[in-house]
């Protein structure tokens, strides 16, 4: 069984295609006491697309992400998510799925009263479709207790959890890290498999070959600004290197 | 609404597995029964009780309320990653653990009572004022857990806080007021001192307490001052007001911050 497959049966249509952005920010600045996190950020993240958020550790991709999320409230600045200015509500995260570097569920939670109470507070109906979850981490994971998994498994749960709800926008930070090759594989092609339905997918990594591999679009992110907004090919150009690691660390200043 | 009841169901069921809260109902009824068994029994099994409900059940409270809400933290974001709001979220988190730690507290003192004295109904009275008063201070500790949880992000630092405000109200209070009143001793004190004892929740729980069981020579200072200045039953009114307050506070603080933070 492969994710592709597991789409095809469950009659997933393609979203419309858009030309307008799933994310826009501009003139997004944030302090955090004497720090200047994000300084008159700008950027678009196209619909439909898979876009790699990259920059180095402390360049402001999680704060960022947590702006996208309503965990961080922006000083200045103006952030639209599928095409609604952030207020406040709650209501747009409906149609999310995130995916934490290291998640943290309930510990005396079993996976399926997880599962469960994440359908229900979603508003979703219906009963729970075991398949993928079966597909990321085995439903075995259903009836143990979180305190018992072991890191990857967690990350395969939360990997689960992030797809499952059939979200319009995936957030995704760092979601490969922990796990096994065969989970990373099978995360891989399902983001692949989202964005062919026309699910917009941010993905925060630093690993150059998976951003190589899922990304269409890269926003890349330096002292709380964009420096880089483009393909990969546009980068190449950019920065003269085809390699996309090199192209990467030229933009931090370092490959040359 | 509705989300605060999908969180509460679950944190329910985390405090009806938790290890710890089972030992802490566990630590009471044993304590309880000891007590019945070998401490004289009747009223004088609640005035021993007194000193556990003030001491123990506001420390557990604190502390392992702190880190409870401190573990709880990672799973609050997972949850605000979800369409819910902050305020649900925080009172499903308060509520969740604030039910089981009084259900514990109730099954724990209340148990070894049902088998022992339950048929002498002159223990009933003093019996009811020393749940209440556990129970009340067993949502205040909880409160206050709450906003330390809230207010500092630091595990090891939230619990010496917590640890700090169990100190100052157990112990370092007390030695404040006395020595207030031994430096200012020519000075009409009565109404400031009442006015600092209304700061402190230990101190409203004892005085609420000995009102109630009529104890004068247990009452110390604080409780004095309240005897003479209210009288038996508005003082015991008072202090309940205050001991509510004590927990709304602390709890209005907490969403106040929590809703306007940085994630």
């Amino acid at each position: 069984m492969t994710i592709r497959s597991i789409a095809a049966r469950e009659s997933v249509q393609p979203r419309p295609l858009t030309t307008e952005p799933a994310v826009r920010l501009r003139g997004v600045r944030k302090r955090f006491g004497a720090h200047q996190v994000l300084n008159d950020l700008a950027a678009t993240f196209p619909a439909g697309k898979v876009t790699g958020l990259v920059g180095p550790n402390g360049a402001g991709k999680t704060t960022l992400i947590k702006i996208l999320l309503g965990l961080v409230t922006p000083d200045a600045g103006s952030v639209e998510v599928l095409g609604r200015p952030l207020d406040g509500t709650p209501d747009y995260r409906a149609r999310l799925g995130y995916m934490s570097q290291s998640p943290r569920f309930a510990e005396q939670l079993t996976g399926r009263e997880l599962v469960a109470m994440v359908r229900d507070l979603r508003g979703t109906t219906g009963p729970i479709d075991e398949s993928l979850l079966e597909w990321f981490a085995g439903t075995r994971i259903l009836d143990q207790r979180v305190s018992t998994l072991s890191g990857g498994t967690r990350q395969k749960l939360n990997a689960a959890l992030a797809f499952l709800f059939r979200p319009d926008l995936l957030i995704l930070d760092e979601p490969t890290a922990g796990l096994d090759p065969v989970a990373s594989r099978r995360l891989k092609d399902a983001i692949l498999a989202a964005r062919d339905r026309g699910v917009t997918v941010i993905l925060s990594s630093h690993l150059a070959g998976e951003l190589e591999e899922l990304a269409d679009h890269l926003v890349f992110v330096l002292d709380g600004r964009v420096r880089f907004e483009g393909s990969g090919r546009e980068l190449a150009r950019t920065t003269g290197w085809n390699d996309l690691e090199r192209g990467l660390a030229a933009l931090m200043g370092e490959g040359r | 609404m509705r989300s605060f009841l999908r969180i509460l169901v679950c944190q329910l069921k985390e405090g009806a597995r938790s290890r710890p809260i089972w030992g802490y109902g566990i630590l009471l009824l044993l304590l309880t029964d000891a007590l019945f068994r070998f401490g004289g029994g009747g009223t004088r099994v609640v005035l021993s009780l007194i000193n556990v409900v003030l001491l123990l059940v506001p420390l557990f409270g604190a502390v392992f309320g702190t880190m409870h809400f401190h573990q709880a933290r990672g799973f609050a974001l997972f949850l605000l990653a979800q369409p819910v709001g902050r305020r649900p979220l925080l009172a499903a988190l308060y509520t969740g653990l604030a039910l089981p730690l009084t259900v514990a507290f109730l099954a724990g003192l209340g148990l070894p009572f049902l088998w022992h004295a339950a048929p002498d109904p002159a223990l009933w009275r003093p019996l009811a004022t020393l749940i209440g008063v556990g129970v009340l201070l067993t949502l205040t500790a909880t409160a206050l857990a709450l906003l330390v949880s809230v207010r500092i992000a630091d595990r090891a630092r939230g619990l010496a806080a917590a640890l700090l405000l169990w100190i100052t109200g157990a112990v370092l209070f007390d030695g404040l007021l006395l020595l207030i009143s031994v430096t200012f001793d020519r000075w009409p004190l009565e109404r400031p001192l009442l006015g600092l004892t209304l700061l402190n929740p230990f101190d409203l729980g004892r005085v609420l307490l000995l009102l109630q069981l009529d104890r004068s020579a247990l009452l110390g200072y604080t409780g004095a001052l309240f005897a003479k200045f209210f009288g038996s039953g508005v003082g015991v009114a008072v202090a309940g007001t205050a001991l509510l307050a004590w927990v709304a506070g602390p709890l209005g603080a907490a969403f106040r911050l929590f809703q306007r933070q940085d994630l």
